[in-house]
């Protein structure tokens, strides 16, 4: 037998004992998750139910990974690994400089895409559920990004202050009946004083603590609004919340509705597009604000206080002074995407402010990479925009089965995209930092060397 | 004699049971550098923290004088009123140990380096000597309300702090590494950057912890040249801890030695250099010393 001959036979049983594993493991550990599925009856009794079709078919999956890894990938990276080394995995400069400019244009004429694609009642779905949808997280990330990602400071109760611009507007508007517009900077310097008073009784705390705090802030906040019936209207939440209008001009079927005034067929796809681009004027405007705080004194210090808070105190910066302007900003930007989103929905009830809305935006700013706005907003499209795709596709059924729904799954996806990002790119998908000036040369940071705070 | 720049006034700091500083006076001169030198634990980097408001002293006071030294009556007038400064005339009187160690830095003008150095490793160079001017552009930037809005003059303090950067920076040979991130600087470097940055808040008073630790003959002899010019060039006086005492006997004009928390000796470096104590902590009990103790108890 020749050498190459002998080291493929040697391949394919490794790659058959590595196949082997795989399904024992796959088969243990999606058993109890794919398996078995419990159903109410007509009694409202859960039942057992048995899933071995679909089991069968996630094990067949893994089982041929395993085998393709171990005979095919694997020798294909040895043998790359042996070829003289290139740039380390550098994103090519023309991509990494024309990506913000791109992805912007895109961005603004996406609803004309998706209209001349879809047609107007395709592209309701299309600009609501993805473009809208993602936009709202894409601002919260860039608001958390600021407390998170500069400041250091974990925090997992960022939901409360979205939830506080939420029922700020939705109150306001229905008891006092102001405007969307006077209400929106309102709305956000309510969520600031709350990011304010959160912040105060954390200023000594840090790391785990924090967290753990910040939390529990987010739960009291969701507890407050389920208990106090009275103002709130508890589980049963906020309906009739008044919509946004045209600056005046309210997307209705009325005579003085905006359709009639512009002479157009009365359609909702003018509320939504006017939505898209409303949500996509804040989350720029939030990029645009956290742009320039960093290149002044505040930014430069939040994340010099991610760096070093002792010696931050040793060259006089008033570190409890910075800390509250980090909560009171990210807090207020919230606030801004609260407020929008209940004049989207025009229904707002605690269940829209849970514990999953803050880790959803805490995964997006630490998948995106720790301070990077393009990151946050690829990650914010991967996340939210990859969980509403699941509903899209149909054409899994035929590999799975009949009864299969890839929308439960997704929570499964999620955690295999953590992994995996962490895994591959442990500090976000922009691992690198602007500097904030420079004197002759703009030369990025390496992550390794930016620290994550202490908390 | 004019009145000293700093007054340490028996200081005593307790942690629990472990008394770490034990009534410790002196005094650092204006346009001097004082070094406070002793054995591993001697309560050097305590007596530090006390200066610079990171710990608060159990007893004592600390005194800072700024412009024209104030008299004895105004002192002791600010001591009474429990204030942290008194402002009279060309002069200004600081307790630091009533103030929070941020104003130690901003108000009372002190700045200072650690012994494990403490850069802002994710950022520049110069984006480090940016921070430590903060206050100065905060001011600028109308406390970011007026910098967000792109009003205000802004823009030109900046430039004056960069200007300021690259000042500190060729003082200390690091211009050429301005935009690199200070955690790639070597050790040396790293030492260097925290003299510059620590200079960048305009200081009157410059507190060193061991700026030359781990650095070889070069490095400490450029470090020794920096040290002294830092003091002729700049009205900035000096005091630092260092257990190298080539460099301590090269530059100090005045040491203070501390032993278990103890002030055991105070003086020129010759003086301290040949003072029985001194050796005797540093090196054990002369042999004589020893021999007498021994025929004491009969040996």
């Amino acid at each position: 037998m020749s050498g190459a001959a002998q080291a493929r036979s040697l391949n394919f049983a490794a790659a058959c004992k590595d196949a082997g594993a795989a399904a024992v493991i796959g088969f243990a550990l999606f058993l109890p998750l794919v398996g078995f599925n419990t159903v109410p009856n007509l009694n409202n009794e859960l039942v057992l139910q048995t899933r071995f079709g679909t089991l069968g078919t996630f094990v067949a999956i893994i089982t041929a990974a395993a085998f393709l890894r171990t005979l095919v990938v694997a020798p294909w990276l040895a043998r790359r690994a042996r070829l003289p080394a290139r740039a380390p995995g550098k994103i090519p400069h023309w991509l990494s400089r024309r990506f913000a400019p791109f992805a912007l244009g895109f961005v603004l004429i996406y609803p004309a895409i998706v209209l001349t694609l879809t047609g107007p009642s395709g592209a309701l779905k299309w600009i609501d559920n993805f473009g809208i949808q993602i936009l709202i997280y894409v601002m919260l990330g860039f608001g958390l990004n600021i407390v998170v990602g500069l400041a250091g400071l974990l925090d997992l109760g960022y939901v409360a202050f979205y939830a506080v611009g939420a029922y700020s507007y939705a109150l306001l508007a229905k008891t006092l009946g102001l405007s969307f517009y006077m209400l929106l900077p309102l709305a956000g310097i309510l969520a600031a004083f709350w990011g304010i008073l959160l912040g105060f009784p954390v200023l000594r705390l840090r790391g785990d603590y924090l967290a753990i705090v910040t939390l529990a802030f987010g739960e009291i906040i969701r507890l407050v609004l389920i208990n106090w019936i009275p103002v709130t209207n508890g589980y049963a939440g906020i309906s009739g919340v008044p919509r946004p209008t045209f600056f005046g001009i309210p997307f209705n079927a009325n005579d003085d509705g905006f359709a009639a005034v512009f002479g157009l067929p009365f359609s909702p796809i003018y509320r939504t597009i006017f939505l898209y681009y409303l949500i996509l004027a804040l989350a720029l405007f939030t990029a645009f604000v956290t742009l320039r705080l960093r290149r002044l004194p505040v930014g430069r210090a939040w994340e010099a206080l991610r760096e070093d808070e002792i010696a931050c105190r040793a060259l006089g910066i008033n570190t409890t002074s910075t800390k509250l302007t980090a909560f009171a900003t990210g807090a207020c930007f919230a606030g801004f995407a609260g407020s929008f989103f209940a004049a989207r929905q025009g229904f707002i009830s605690p269940d829209s402010f849970t514990f999953m809305e803050s880790a959803t935006i805490v995964a997006i700013v630490v998948l995106g990479g720790m301070g990077s706005q393009i990151g946050v907003a690829v990650a914010a499209v991967a996340m939210v925009g990859g969980t509403e795709i699941l509903r899209e596709l149909d054409f899994l059924k035929e590999i799975f089965g009949k009864d299969f729904d890839p929308v439960q799954y997704r929570m499964l996806l999620f955690g295999f995209a953590m992994v995996a990002i962490m895994i591959w790119k442990p500090r976000g998908l922009v691992s690198t930092r602007d500097p904030s000036v420079f004197l002759k040369e703009r030369k990025t940071i390496s992550r390794d060397l930016v620290k994550e705070g202490h908390g | 004699m004019t009145a000293a720049l700093l007054d340490v006034e028996h200081l005593t700091m307790r942690f629990g049971g472990l008394v770490a500083v034990n009534d410790v006076s002196f005094s650092a001169r204006r346009g001097e550098i004082t070094a406070l030198i002793g054995p591993n634990g001697a309560g050097k980097t305590t007596v530090f923290n006390c200066i610079t408001g990171f710990y608060k002293a159990t007893v004592g006071r600390i005194v800072l004088r700024h412009g024209d030294p104030l008299g004895e009556a105004e002192l002791a007038l600010l001591t009474r009123r429990g204030e942290r400064r008194l402002k009279r005339r060309g002069g200004t009187l600081y307790l630091l140990e009533r103030m929070p160690e941020h104003l130690v830095a901003e108000d009372g003008r002190v700045a200072r380096t650690f012994q494990n150095i403490r850069l802002f490793s994710g950022m520049t160079v110069l984006e480090n000597l940016l921070v430590a001017q903060h206050n100065t552009l905060m001011f600028a930037s109308g406390y970011t309300v007026l910098g967000v809005l792109g009003i205000g003059g802004y823009a030109k303090a900046e430039r004056a702090a960069i200007e300021k950067a690259e000042h500190w920076l060729e003082a200390t040979g690091l211009i050429d590494r301005a935009d690199d991130p200070a955690g790639e600087l070597p050790y040396g470097g790293q030492r260097r950057l925290e003299i510059a940055r620590a200079m960048c808040t305009d200081p009157v008073l410059l507190c060193l912890d061991e700026p030359a630790a781990g650095l070889n003959p070069r490095e400490k002899a450029d470090l020794t040249d920096l040290i002294l010019k830092i003091r002729n060039d700049h009205a900035t006086s000096v005091v630092l801890i260092e257990h190298d005492m080539s460099v301590v006997m090269e530059i100090s004009d005045h040491v203070v030695v501390l032993d278990y928390g103890v002030k055991i000796a105070d003086g020129t470096p010759a003086a301290v250099r040949s003072d029985q104590k001194v050796i005797a902590a540093y090196l054990g009990v002369a042999e004589q010393e020893v021999a007498r103790v021994e025929a004491e108890v009969g040996l």
